[in-house]
């Protein structure tokens, strides 16, 4: 019998051959891709280039029409059962915050929870308490979405997906839509997150994030991964003329 | 026009609140299910709605009374007036109502359903606890302006010879030979209904104008 792997080395969500197009536009080519238990991988590239499309193959929001998707063992195919049980593992924090305008931070919190994991009331509240905490919002909780900040709502949408206690977290830009002087709260509460263990693809363009907890970072353009290595040798060391071309701007 | 006249319009302005109210509530009920068949993503179904829609915005409310009044009785269903004209008006409410928040239930932006889906929230839970919300405050202006005009289209049941306000006004009429006075009230006694409900429209559209949620 074969000696079980390292739990580090047990990739968590596994991309293969992965294609998609939007009607006759092909928007991925070829995405091959292990994410490792507590790997934290940045995504990047030009805007266009199928960043946001290939993460959100990974929760179904996007279909794809070549190629297999795993996340944690369970084939993701057209099956409800089977994307049900993905997106339960799989949090997903957007540009635009996606809080839900009509009900407070508390109930945004423990909505999911309690209908798709059928906690009770006063559990889930416990929990929506609790991670609001961590984000450093709790004092907001019976207020509505608009009368937040920006960095504050965007906090409490990633304390909404961890109230589903998420194995694998996706950030599509989570500060992109940000006021400058908010963008450090947001990258805090992930640089947070990212120290506890959690497993982590983010979509972003803070390079210093990158540098400070990526283990590796990809570089996407025209629909393809391009280049992949670790900060370090990312940033020092880019082999492909694309993403030179890409670090010489956005780099300062 | 004396007390007893006064009355039987006040029990024909009964009539046509119980008719509105029945058309309003089961063709909500109704218009609930065309929206969502309307908004559901199978083709089929979706084409089907469109048509059951297009068919009754496109046909007058006289039609769609004589044809359910009318056409029940050729195919041997007899039915009291009030209850054929309550299916006449639960189903124009329907199509309605139906096209209504079909366009609510588009104009949520689509960020909600992803966070939805993202949460892994059911189609159930999906609607109900996070689009239906936010579009029935988006409806509520058109909502209301529909009910208005629901009220004043039940005058129709008259021609089907069911005694609402409309006919009642139309008997006092005939027998005291004051047709201005008559109208007069009968048009006052509308307006009350209606009015308000207008009003409450026209606030609701500024208030969510204003807070832009
Ligand atoms: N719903 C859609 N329909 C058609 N084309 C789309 C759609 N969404 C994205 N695209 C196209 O797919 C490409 C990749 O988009 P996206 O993944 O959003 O890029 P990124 O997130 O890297 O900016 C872009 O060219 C975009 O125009
Ligand atoms: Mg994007």
């Amino acid at each position: 019998m074969r000696a079980p792997e390292p739990a580090s080395a047990e990739p968590i969500i596994v991309m293969e051959h992965v294609e998609k197009w939007y009607g006759t536009f092909k928007a991925l080519y070829d995405i091959n891709l292990a994410v490792l238990k507590g790997e934290r991988i940045v995504l990047c590239g030009p805007s266009g280039s199928g960043k946001s499309t290939l993460i959100r193959c990974i929760n179904h929001l996007e279909t794809y029409e070549k190629g297999e998707i795993r996340v944690d063992g369970v084939l993701l195919g057209n099956r409800t059962v089977a994307i049900d049980a993905v997106r339960r593992e799989v949090g997903m924090v957007f540009q635009q915050f996606n809080l839900f305008p009509h009900m407070t931070i508390l109930q945004n919190c423990t909505l999911a929870p309690m209908r798709s994991l059928g906690l009770k009331k006063a559990a889930a509240e416990d929990r929506a308490r609790r991670l609001l905490d961590r984000v450093k919002v709790l004092e907001q909780a019976e207020k509505y979405p608009a009368q937040l900040s920006g960095g504050q709502q965007q906090r409490v949408a990633i304390a909404r997906a961890l109230c589903m206690q998420p194995k694998v977290m996706l950030f599509d830009e989570p500060t992109s839509a940000l006021d400058p002087e908010m963008v450090k709260e947001v990258l805090d509460t992930m640089i947070g997150l990212a120290e506890d263990g959690m497993t982590m693809i983010c979509v972003t363009h803070e390079m210093g994030f990158a540098r400070q907890v990526a283990d590796r970072v990809i570089f996407m353009a025209g629909g393809a991964i391009v280049e992949e290595a670790p900060p370090q040798e990312f940033f020092t060391a880019p082999s492909h003329e694309r993403t030179k071309k890409f670090l010489g701007e956005i780099l300062p | 026009m004396g007390q007893a006249e006064f009355h039987f319009l006040l029990v024909g302005l009964k009539w046509t609140v119980i008719l509105s109210a029945a058309g309003f509530a089961f063709g909500g009920v109704a218009g609930l299910f065309v929206a969502l068949a309307r908004t559901s993503g199978f083709p089929a179904l979706e084409r089907t709605m469109a048509a059951y829609i297009a068919f009754f915005q496109g046909t007058p409310l006289l039609m769609q009374l004589f044809v359910v009044y009318y056409g029940l009785a050729l195919i041997g269903i007899r039915l009291e007036a009030w209850v054929s004209v309550s299916i006449g008006l639960t189903l124009h409410a329907s199509a309605y109502l139906g096209e209504i928040w079909r366009g609510s239930i588009e104009a949520v932006p689509s960020g909600q359903r992803e966070a939805a889906e993202a949460l892994s929230l059911r189609y159930v839970a999906r609607m109900k606890d996070v689009i239906l919300p936010q579009a029935l405050r988006i409806s509520l202006p058109a909502t209301i302006g529909f009910l208005v005009q629901l009220i004043k289209g039940t005058s129709l049941a008259a021609i089907v010879g069911f005694t609402e306000l409309t006919r009642a006004g139309n008997i006092i009429s005939n027998q005291i030979f004051e047709p201005l006075t008559v109208f007069g009230v009968v048009g006052v006694l509308y307006f009350v209904i209606c009015c308000p409900l207008s009003i409450i429209g026209a606030q609701m559209e500024k208030k969510f104008a204003a807070s832009g949620r």
